[in-house]
């Protein structure tokens, strides 16, 4: 475990080293290949681990039934575009999805231009106060959403927003975490930068649209794609808040897959393929958008 | 095509006084350089010129506009930092027109020709589509440097530009900032911590401690002639030897040797008349016994058989360690109570234990006062120019 870490961090470094071009040598020379081996089987028992939840999650929305009781019901089935159709066109699993979409982008959207102006009026300006300012919304991290829930429903519902893509967005468009990593960014670019623009005469404008945000652009995409999963995987709230059918969101719409639990007749094939369906926008996120994720979270570990 | 005139500037952080009443002109077309050990407050005067910092008190002039108060744009001037300060997401070209499309003083054809132009100057054509990153640190410096050009500043501002380069590539940009500024005739304000830069580079040169000025003078005068102990020891490596003595009649006296001081009016002061008093030096108790601070460079002191020409005076040294130089070598000694450095012939054969005979330059003698470290006696006659005058009469 620990050598897998250590060789994660070795092959980091070579990687680094041929493409910064400093290193002339074979970039992979410090590594042998019999611990290369070894490393190799480690690190793909552990993503085995990871992943065998979900390839079985996979596997049983392929099935009729999608009861697994023995090993050999690990072999794929055949009902798999009648599953996804079903739980798509029948339950209308689509609209879910769309909902979720909606609500994900705006809180996204939301987010960003709410702390990426919060975290410049806390570092470029000289405004009264603005360290207690800060620490003050750093104060809110220990007040999580679901503690606010009675007093947020209440407030909701007087403002008759309830059961409205408002009701799920709004109460998330502040982030006390996002304005912290922006801070944190904003604050390691260069004074004299920023300095170079004021005597050039660059207005603030200018200098946030083409200076800063460009700066800032793996960072704010990092940032986005953590948002945005996790507010792709908000339940509790919609659950409470949103009580028409058409406008619930997927992780919320999942349970409506189960079918007659009252029976025992549980769809597990369903509403595994309804999970896979959720699974699917985050992970394509993921995958695109790898680099500025890691880099995101390199610029944090400095 | 500026004057920068600072009179009486302070500026206080809370409780610090980093600028403490600096007088400064700097005038129309003359590269000056500010030097100083850090935190003693350069880099703020600067600062405070370029209105990145507001000043405590004082009043910054540029030609007849009093531009204390006034936000950095409206000062016209531009600015090099040490890190460079390019927008890493732009290419050069994009980095040296930015500010130029902010102000839309200039039309896109004068742009285009005035990027053109200063990278002819600079030889930079080839970096233009490139990024800060694909750059070397010599090449983003010229960048840096030909975006202060083609805005056409009043005045330039270069805060130790060179500090993040390598030895040599320092050496060859310290040239070519010197042709720069002989080919624009921009009015410079260069400020560093490295003395040897400070030398090569200026015109005229301001030695700043503690928030003050020290002293303003060409790079030649403030070696040979330092106003204080600061200026003594800060310009020129190795340092100025520091030794306590006495002053009787006209001879620095020690235990482990006695130094005749020459006349300093006689200008040529070429012989030293041993053992006559020197009473026409700037001592009015000359006869009686004051302490005093005896300054000598290094490289004014010889072994004395290697320079048999200096004069008959000479006293003997322990030899303590050897440094070869290579165009010199090095000798740490003591003599009594006081060490001091000499530089030797490059190949002397100097053992570390040996007993040497030294001898001295009598013309680049100093003598400070112990307790403010004021010069009060140099052994050669500053030369006075008009230049000078007239600098010392402004501040």
């Amino acid at each position: 475990m620990t050598n897998a870490i250590q060789y994660t961090k070795r092959r980091f470094e070579a990687l680094k080293g041929a493409i910064a071009g400093d290193d002339e040598d074979e970039p992979l020379a410090v590594i042998g290949r019999e611990e290369s081996v070894s490393v190799h089987l480690q690190l793909w028992l552990l993503v085995g681990m990871v992943v065998f939840p979900i390839l079985v999650a996979v596997v049983v929305s392929t099935k009729q039934q999608g009861i697994v009781t023995s090993l050999p019901d690990l072999i794929p089935g055949t009902y798999a575009v009648e599953n996804y159709r079903e739980a798509i066109v029948d339950y209308g699993f689509g609209r879910f999805m769309w909902n979720s979409l909606l609500m994900s982008v705006v809180v996204v959207v939301g987010k960003l231009v709410i702390s990426v102006f919060a975290a410049m009026a806390i570092v470029y300006y000289r405004v009264p106060y603005k360290d207690l300012v800060f620490l003050f919304v750093l104060f809110t991290l220990l007040l999580p959403v679901p503690v606010r829930f009675i007093p947020l429903f209440q407030l909701i519902n007087d403002l008759g927003w309830g059961n409205s893509l408002l009701a799920i967005t709004v109460p998330y468009l502040a982030s006390a975490t996002t304005v912290f990593i922006l801070r944190q960014h904003f604050l390691s670019i260069p004074n004299s930068i920023v300095e170079t623009a004021k005597l050039d005469g660059v207005g603030p404008v200018k200098f946030t649209l083409q200076v800063l945000i460009p700066m800032s652009r793996g960072v704010l995409v990092g940032v986005s794609i953590i948002m945005f999963v996790y507010a792709w995987n908000q339940y509790l709230w919609p659950l409470v808040i949103i009580d028409s059918e058409a406008n619930q969101v997927a992780q919320v719409g999942l349970q409506l897959l189960q079918g007659d639990v009252q029976g025992g007749q549980l769809s597990w094939s369903l509403v595994m393929a309804g999970s896979v369906l959720t699974l699917l926008p985050p992970l394509a996120l993921m995958i695109l958008f790898r680099k500025p994720l890691l880099e995101t979270f390199a610029i944090q570990q400095k | 095509m500026t004057t920068i005139t600072l009179r009486n500037l302070r500026k206080e952080f809370d409780d610090v006084v980093a600028v403490n009443g600096v007088d400064l002109t700097v005038r129309d077309g003359e590269f000056l350089v500010v030097v100083g050990p850090s935190g003693c407050g350069k880099s703020t005067t600067l600062r405070l010129l370029a209105g990145l910092e507001t000043a405590t008190d004082g009043e910054i002039r540029m030609d007849d506009r009093d531009v204390t108060g006034t936000e950095p744009k409206e000062r016209n001037v531009a600015m090099v930092f040490q890190n460079y300060a390019l927008y890493p997401h732009m290419t050069g070209r994009r980095n040296i027109t930015f500010g130029m499309n902010a102000t839309d003083s200039f039309t896109d054809e004068e742009i285009d020709r005035r990027v053109a132009e200063a990278a002819e100057t600079l030889d930079i054509t080839d970096l233009l589509d490139r990024k800060p990153q694909a750059m070397s640190g010599g090449e983003r410096q010229r960048v840096a440097l030909g975006r202060a050009i083609v805005r056409d500043p009043d005045a330039f501002l270069m805060d130790e530009p060179l500090s993040n380069l390598d030895a040599k590539l320092r050496i060859q940009m310290r040239a070519e900032l010197t042709r720069l500024h002989a080919e624009l005739g921009t009015t410079t304000v260069y400020v560093t911590h490295d003395q040897t830069e400070a030398m090569t580079l200026g015109e005229w040169v301001v030695v700043m401690d503690d928030g003050e000025i020290q002293q303003v003078d060409p790079p030649q005068a403030l070696y040979d002639f330092p106003e204080n102990r600061f200026v003594a020891e800060f310009i020129g490596d190795p340092a100025m030897n520091m030794i306590d003595v006495a002053v009787e009649g006209g001879v620095a006296v020690h235990d482990a040797f006695r130094i005749p001081l020459p006349t300093g009016e006689t200008g040529d002061g070429k012989a030293i008349e041993n053992g006559t008093p020197a009473e026409s030096f700037a001592d009015p108790d000359a006869g009686n016994r004051r302490n005093a601070v005896l300054g000598v460079r290094p490289e004014d002191l010889h072994p004395a058989r290697d320079r048999p020409d200096l004069g008959e005076t000479t006293f003997d040294a322990t030899v303590d360690v050897t440094e070869p130089l290579g165009d010199s070598l090095l000798v740490h000694c003591s003599v009594g109570d006081a060490t001091f450095k000499m530089g030797a012939e490059p190949r002397s054969s100097l053992e570390p234990g040996e007993t040497v005979s030294v001898t001295y330059d009598p013309e680049r003698l100093h003598l400070f006062e112990p307790e403010t470290g004021e010069a009060f006696y140099h052994s050669a006659t500053a030369p006075v120019t008009s230049d000078r005058l007239e600098r010392v009469a402004n501040d």
